[in-house]
């Protein structure tokens, strides 16, 4: 059991740029780029007043009837997880509890729900709370004894199950009835790709079938651009949305906040291939880091990209190949002064004499960073990029940085390319967790 | 061949103490670590105690090291106390002679506590009454001005991984997980399960958390999963009991050191436990309660059981998830009868939480830790505070008094809200 092989059978992006596989690779065919003035909210007393933001989600198409009033207490990081689930849940034509009761598939399961694990990236979700605790004031001033006595009775009974974290994959779970091993991972960025790692790991094991994993987050809030802003990691080309998130470019000035994020299926060769399932690609190495380095300042990475490099190193060892056979680097880069050179830097490091022929991808200009939801965004369209030979263009990223060192950006195109194997970074901006994923083209 | 992983080195910061050997002989005589809540002024909350971490000073764990983690948050001063402890214990030095990017961290980290009073101000500020929604411009205005960079940043739950990862110099695998209350039974596991596959040697490992902050009190409040009996307090915390009416808020770290064996043999280690079996899964049915059967409890202890290569007699002591609400301790009890048959009623039971109160993302590994101690020593700590059986609690849950016993092999439960359920496995090594 211990080395079965573990293949990609769905796909499920949630972004600014579409809902579902066919949506987001046509979008990122056609160049397109959702970066606009936030809309959600009135960003005006911010200095970054931009962001990739998801139009028009109804939570009531995407679970089961009976399941619609739990709507209330999801976050919109939640809501994003559960529509994920359904649209990876779907592609990979699983029948799930779910899609049977939609009357979106017939028949029976066609998967055991003890042997179907979950194992999802979560952020740190924003509370709203502005309206009760304003009730729980006086004078302007906010009274404990006021909050003890009447203000925490304004909120619902369930409040702060809206907020936990393994919420996601909580409502994932009861969904799909994914009974098998579960997990959320809160490691910001480099969320996705633990979760995706640690279920690749637990398919290989032998103590799940088929999982579903990536990760969700919402950055479309007041609080969280706030975060991101006093952080220093926001772009504030405000009159010029679509050209402000520049990954890898040399006049690059932050990134944007963004939401969404993804999940996939990935499933033991063997139960895929016995149901028929269609197999976008074959996942063989996964490798986790960390920077371990003390910055002057929290959230700088090492200046080399270490925890990336290590990781990078660690995946491919565990893919079992060199970086010579890697034919393309989904680039983790979103704009970034610091990370972005790292990462490039960490490229150096790993590739070497190869770094500058080998292409690069980069889909972040026009999505912005979605933290926990990032990485499953890149490795989708990673995935889509080996599956279907070819690589949609990055935007924003000319002129080059000469201090990232030569790198094969693509830019033009979309470029069509036989890739063997694509490698996908992602790290985390506060916390310097790292991870990297080696996907391999099919071949049964 | 999979690899074996051992324990060799363990720390906490508790409410009952920070060291190892005086919080465990204050557990063996039943003593509590809950009293009124001092962090805030709860005086108006339907719950107004807790069990707080007292006279915790972090320089005192760190000395020369403390200014490259003072801005921490409160959960991250306690794992990394605990972290110092169990490095310590482990007998690593400084410069082990494992590569450091094999030696990792997994924690179940919490989130830190939010900048309560700044934040307050900015929502209150930021409120449009006449609207009903937020000003978004006004709210700005004010956090703009009074929250910090630096406490949003490390307020991240990946953050204390994260100050672990620069203390120890581990450019290994580094994971958090925040799967509520199963948070650190689930990293521990899923940390043997990184050195089993041989993505690590060493993984520093367990969890943190504080929760004892206005929000936390409110949510589990509004949840009414929180004991309100304020005018005994000390007491209220009574798993299995039948008058028991909710679970009490702790905070604190438990940390152990996993090592491959053959690795911690070379270097003279002194072994204090096997991981022997890990179960993870999920109930699947709804938000709030566990399944009435005990699905996912009952499917946990029976992976980590498979996966041990062990029948139920086989256990020698259950260290409970014994929360003290009506459900918990109702569906755990059923759960352990459905995978232990008739041998349920022999196999001592109990729940170190009527003394820790629930420390939430960190309760598994201060609880597996007693498990180790349990081993070493040969005794079972109590469940304090045990007065009157509930017939839906039928088991041996050891009341009150420690016993001894013959323990080589524990199994520790771990369920957390939402459904998620793990369970570990850890034997004497000969």
């Amino acid at each position: 059991m211990s080395s079965r092989r573990v293949v990609i059978t769905g796909l499920g992006p949630v972004t600014p740029l579409g809902i579902g596989a066919s949506a987001l690779w046509t979008a990122l065919l056609e160049r397109r780029n959702a970066v606009r003035r936030v809309q959600a909210f009135d960003p005006s007393r911010f200095r970054s007043q931009i962001g990739a933001e998801i139009d028009g989600l109804s939570i009531g198409d995407f679970v089961p009837k009976g399941y619609r009033k739990a709507a209330k207490i999801m976050a919109r990081d939640i809501v994003l997880a559960v529509v994920a689930a359904h649209q990876a849940v779907s592609d990979a034509k699983l029948r799930t509890r779910c899609l049977l009761e939609r009357g979106e598939a017939a028949g029976e399961p066609n998967l055991d729900s003890t042997r179907f694990g979950a194992n999802i990236g979560a952020g740190l979700i924003c509370a709203e709370l502005a309206e009760v605790l304003r009730g729980a004031s006086v004078d302007g001033q906010f009274s404990f004894a006021k909050w003890g006595t009447e203000g925490m009775n304004n909120l619902t009974p369930l409040w702060l199950l809206k907020f936990l974290p393994n919420m996601l994959a909580c409502h994932v779970t009861i969904v799909h009835d994914a009974e098998g091993p579960s997990n959320t991972i809160t490691c910001a960025e480099a969320s996705s790709h633990l979760a995706i790692g640690e279920a690749f790991r637990t398919i290989t094991r032998g103590a799940a079938d088929v999982c579903i994993c990536g990760g969700a987050e919402s950055q479309d809030n007041p609080m969280a651009l706030l975060r991101q802003e006093i952080g220093g990691r926001l772009s504030t080309r405000n009159d010029a949305p679509e050209q402000a998130c520049r990954p890898l470019a040399a006049d690059r000035d932050g990134t944007v906040i963004s939401e969404g994020g993804g999940l996939v299926i990935l499933e033991a060769l063997e139960h895929a291939q016995r149901r028929g399932a269609r197999i976008y690609a074959e996942l063989v190495g996964f490798g986790a880091a960390h920077d371990a380095y003390v910055a002057a300042q929290p959230g700088v990475p090492h200046p080399e990209g270490r925890g990336t490099a290590v990781a990078l190193r660690k995946a491919l060892r565990d893919a079992g190949i060199g970086p010579e056979q890697v034919g393309l680097v989904a680039s983790f880069a979103c704009g970034l002064r610091e990370h972005d050179l790292a990462e490039a830097r960490a490229l150096q490091g790993v590739f070497g004499a190869h770094a500058g022929q080998v292409p690069v991808m980069n889909i972040k200009a026009g999505l912005g960073n979605c933290g926990a939801g990032s990485g499953a965004i890149d490795f989708i369209a990673a995935v889509l990029a080996v599956h279907h030979g070819a690589i949609p263009p990055a935007l924003n990223s000319r002129p080059p940085d000469p201090a990232c060192g030569p790198l094969n950006v693509v830019t033009a195109g979309p470029r069509d390319a036989a890739i063997e194997y694509a490698v996908s970074p992602a790290y985390a901006h506060a916390g310097a967790q790292n991870a990297a994923l080696v996907i391999k083209r099919f071949r049964a | 061949m999979n690899r074996r992983v051992v324990i060799t080195g363990m720390g906490w910061v508790t409410p009952l103490g920070h060291d190892i050997e005086s919080v465990w002989q204050r557990l063996l005589r039943g003593e509590s670590g809950v009293a009124p809540i001092t962090l805030f002024d709860a005086r108006t909350f339907p719950t107004r105690f807790a069990a707080e971490v007292k006279d915790f000073d972090l320089w005192r764990f760190l000395g020369d090291r403390y200014a490259a983690h003072q801005t921490c948050s409160r959960n991250t001063g306690f794992a990394l106390a605990a972290a110092e402890m169990a490095w310590r214990d482990a007998g690593l030095s400084e410069r082990p002679d494992v590569p450091p990017d094999m030696i990792g961290v997994y924690l179940g980290g919490g989130e830190g506590p939010i900048d309560f009073a700044n934040f307050v101000a900015a929502a209150i500020a930021g409120w449009d009454a006449e609207k009903r929604q937020l000003d978004a411009v006004r709210w700005a205005a004010v956090a703009q001005e009074r929250l910090s960079a630096v406490r949003e940043f490390e307020q991240n739950p990946n953050c204390a991984a994260g100050h672990l990862a620069c203390r120890f110099n581990a450019q290994g695998p580094n994971f958090n997980t925040l799967t509520a209350c199963a948070a650190s039974t689930q990293a521990l596991g899923e940390a043997a399960m990184l050195i089993r596959r041989g993505d690590a040697d060493i993984m520093i490992s367990g969890g943190a958390h504080s929760m004892i902050h206005p929000l936390g009190v409110t949510g589990f409040n509004r949840l009414t999963a929180l004991s309100t009996r304020n005018d005994s307090c000390v007491t209220a915390s009574r798993p299995f009991d039948r008058t028991r009416d909710g679970f009490v808020l702790g905070e604190g770290a438990g940390i152990l050191i996993l090592e491959e064996y053959e690795s911690a043999r070379r270097r003279g280690a002194r072994i204090l436990a096997e991981v022997l079996g890990y179960g993870s899964t999920a109930d699947a049915f709804r938000v709030t309660d566990m399944h009435e059967d005990g699905r996912g409890a009952t499917a946990a202890m029976r992976g980590a059981l498979a996966d041990a290569g062990l029948e139920p007699p086989d256990i020698d002591y259950i260290s409970a998830h014994g929360t003290g609400t009506e459900e918990n301790d109702k569906i755990e009890t059923l759960a352990i009868r459905k995978v232990f048959g008739e041998y349920a009623r022999k196999v001592p039971i109990s729940s170190v939480k009527s003394m820790f109160g629930h420390l939430i993302a960190g309760a598994g590994a201060v609880e597996l830790i007693t498990c180790v101690l349990a081993i070493r020593d040969g005794v079972v700590p109590p469940t304090a505070n045990y007065r009157e059986p509930d017939p839906n609690c039928d088991l041996d849950y050891v009341p009150n008094e420690p016993r001894k016993a013959n323990v080589r092999t524990c199994l520790s439960n771990s369920f957390g809200f939402g459904g998620q359920n793990d369970t570990l496995i850890i034997r004497a090594v000969a």
